[in-house]
């Protein structure tokens, strides 16, 4: 088990912003690919295969837009794997392209994608129509009241308030001054947060993500690739993947297996993943996190689903500033996904900055002596879950 | 230099089948106002809204249960915010656990005075009783109910 080692050689990202007029996506996901084969120091004729990172064709606005883009990854004479997990497509697409190598099958893959969620002007009626026909979509659910409802939940479980959730945001932001490829780069403080606009109770418009343009891709070589050619590699010692079931309600009422305000199939895979990296207790042995949060209120969850607070303390934790950079495990110290969320990439976005971090490349927003990174991507309704450990 | 742009909708029909569990169910609602759940032979949980096999152990459901009228609210949401081709807001909406049901069903809640979220959040606090409703000219579908405070 575990005898072929794969390494991140190449990470590209492109600088996230609401709109990129000046490049179409195609552009956009070579523009990724350009700079990951350059900070691999490798050329598009030495990667074997491609997985192509791509959520909801419709956010897009392209049918099976990977057609489109197997040009901006050279993809013609190779094998090519399209990975659509909804939000955590972008771990999934990195998972299958550790698979193509840990099999044995490659010695070096690229994964990459983009997405361009700021020209669709309509994304909640996209999300809304993730819904059963049957019987939920009229009601009319969408990301945002979905995970408003997990917020409901977790004030009437934990307590936690408004102003919690105000504070990840305030934490978020602080992180995302640092990083020059976030898209969100303005801080505010917790009035700031209190007095936006209501979006659907108890999340407000500074809760939520934005919707961003952009591409990342990462190259993943095996240990003996790595070695033959003498690179610069982090390991990606950690891969768990964990599903839930479909129905919010079945999350609630009597005898439920995993309650809608925690993240019960996250914690899982984040088992899954520790086992395989050999973590015995995050607290101690994880640096920094890169977990999935689109709303404020999610990252509490995820912060207790990967094992960084029990239950229901990770709010009080956060306020003494536990999961800030200079605490004890700072937690997207790229201001995350709440700063920057191009839907395709964004869970890949997770590891190429747990990536940075370990590599000791994050810059400004880098982790002092971070030795061991987590990354996660949650898709759908708490559908799928993905988790990943990097260590340098 | 000029950047151009060029618009593009999709505009998309379809009819989706019901399947005969979910036709029954909203026949029921249709003729009669009343919500039926399904029972797992196996773990005596009655799912609603109702599916013909369980998540669970992947069993078909046997029984049809009658559910509610009456119910507790086990979560919600208040949207304040237009998004486009969904409805106007304020609306609330969220998942009741009706009577003799083990899993909560998705419905709007009506009767609540929006304008102020924070005492309108409070009148739908989790554990609220409610009474499911059903619009006096009812087609078969989720929309023919919704639920208000009890009383």
């Amino acid at each position: 088990m575990n005898e072929t080692r794969v390494g991140i050689i190449g990470i590209g990202q492109s600088h996230f912003k609401p709109r990129r007029d000046d490049a179409n996506y195609p552009e956009l996901v070579r523009e990724a690919v350009r700079l990951a084969l350059h900070d691999a120091g490798r050329e598009l004729h030495d990667i074997e295969a491609i997985v192509y990172s791509l959520a909801p064709d419709a956010l897009l606005g392209i049918g099976n837009a990977e057609r489109l883009g197997v040009d901006a990854v050279g993809g013609a004479g190779k094998r090519f794997l399209r990975i659509n997990t909804g939000g955590s497509t972008g771990l999934s697409s990195v998972a299958a392209a550790h698979a193509h190598i840990a099999s044995g099958e490659c010695d070096l893959v690229l994964a990459a994608g983009a997405d361009k969620v700021g020209e669709c002007g309509d994304s909640q009626t996209i999300l809304n129509k993730i819904w059963d026909p049957i019987y939920e979509r009229q009601l009319p659910l969408g990301t945002i009241t979905m995970l408003a409802m997990s917020a409901v939940r977790a004030m009437q479980k934990y307590g936690m308030t408004e102003e919690d959730m105000a504070r990840v945001t305030v934490k978020n932001r602080r992180h995302a001054l640092g990083n020059p490829r976030a898209h969100l780069r303005k801080s505010v403080d917790i009035e700031d947060v209190m007095t936006s606009r209501y979006l659907a109770w108890p999340i407000k418009l500074l809760d939520a993500c934005p919707q961003s343009s952009g591409g990342c891709s990462l190259v993943l070589a095996s240990e003996r690739y790595i070695r033959r050619h003498a690179l610069d590699a982090v390991w990606i010692t950690g891969v768990g993947h964990c599903s839930e079931s479909y129905y919010i309600g079945d999350r609630m009422g009597n005898n439920f297996v995993a309650d809608h305000a925690d993240a019960h199939a996250l914690a899982l895979s984040f088992e899954r993943s520790y086992r395989m990296a050999g973590i015995k207790d995050p607290v101690k042995e994880v640096h920094a996190a890169e977990l999935y949060a689109p709303f404020s209120n999610t990252e509490f969850h995820a912060i207790e689903a990967a094992g960084l607070a029990p239950l229901g303390r990770s709010m009080s934790m956060l306020n003494e500033g536990c999961f800030q950079l200079g605490g004890a495990v700072p937690v997207n110290p790229s201001g995350g996904t709440l700063c920057t969320n191009a839907i395709a990439v964004s869970a890949m976005v997770r590891v190429a900055e747990a990536a940075l971090q370990v590599w000791g490349r994050a810059g400004e927003h880098q982790v002092a002596n971070a030795r061991v990174a987590i990354a996660s991507g949650n898709g759908g309704d708490h559908q799928f879950f993905g988790t990943m450990v990097i260590e340098s | 230099m000029e950047l151009l742009k060029r618009k593009e909708s999709w505009n998309i029909g379809y009819e989706h089948a019901l399947g005969e569990t979910a036709s029954w169910f909203f026949v029921q609602i249709r003729d009669h106002a009343q919500l039926y759940g399904r029972r797992c032979p196996k773990s005596g949980r009655v799912l609603v809204p109702p599916r013909s096999f369980s998540d669970q152990t992947l069993e078909p459901t046997t029984e049809w249960v009658k559910v509610g009228p009456g119910g507790r609210i086990e979560t919600f949401t208040i949207v304040y915010e237009p998004f486009k081709s969904l409805p106007d807001p304020p609306y609330a909406f969220g998942y009741v656990l009706l009577d003799h049901a083990d899993t909560a069903i998705g419905g709007y809640f009506r009767g609540v005075d929006l304008s102020d979220p924070d005492k309108a959040a409070a009148a739908l606090a989790i554990g609220t009783r409610v009474i499911t409703r059903f619009a006096t000219e009812r087609k078969g579908e989720v929309l023919d109910f919704w639920f208000e405070r009890e009383g």
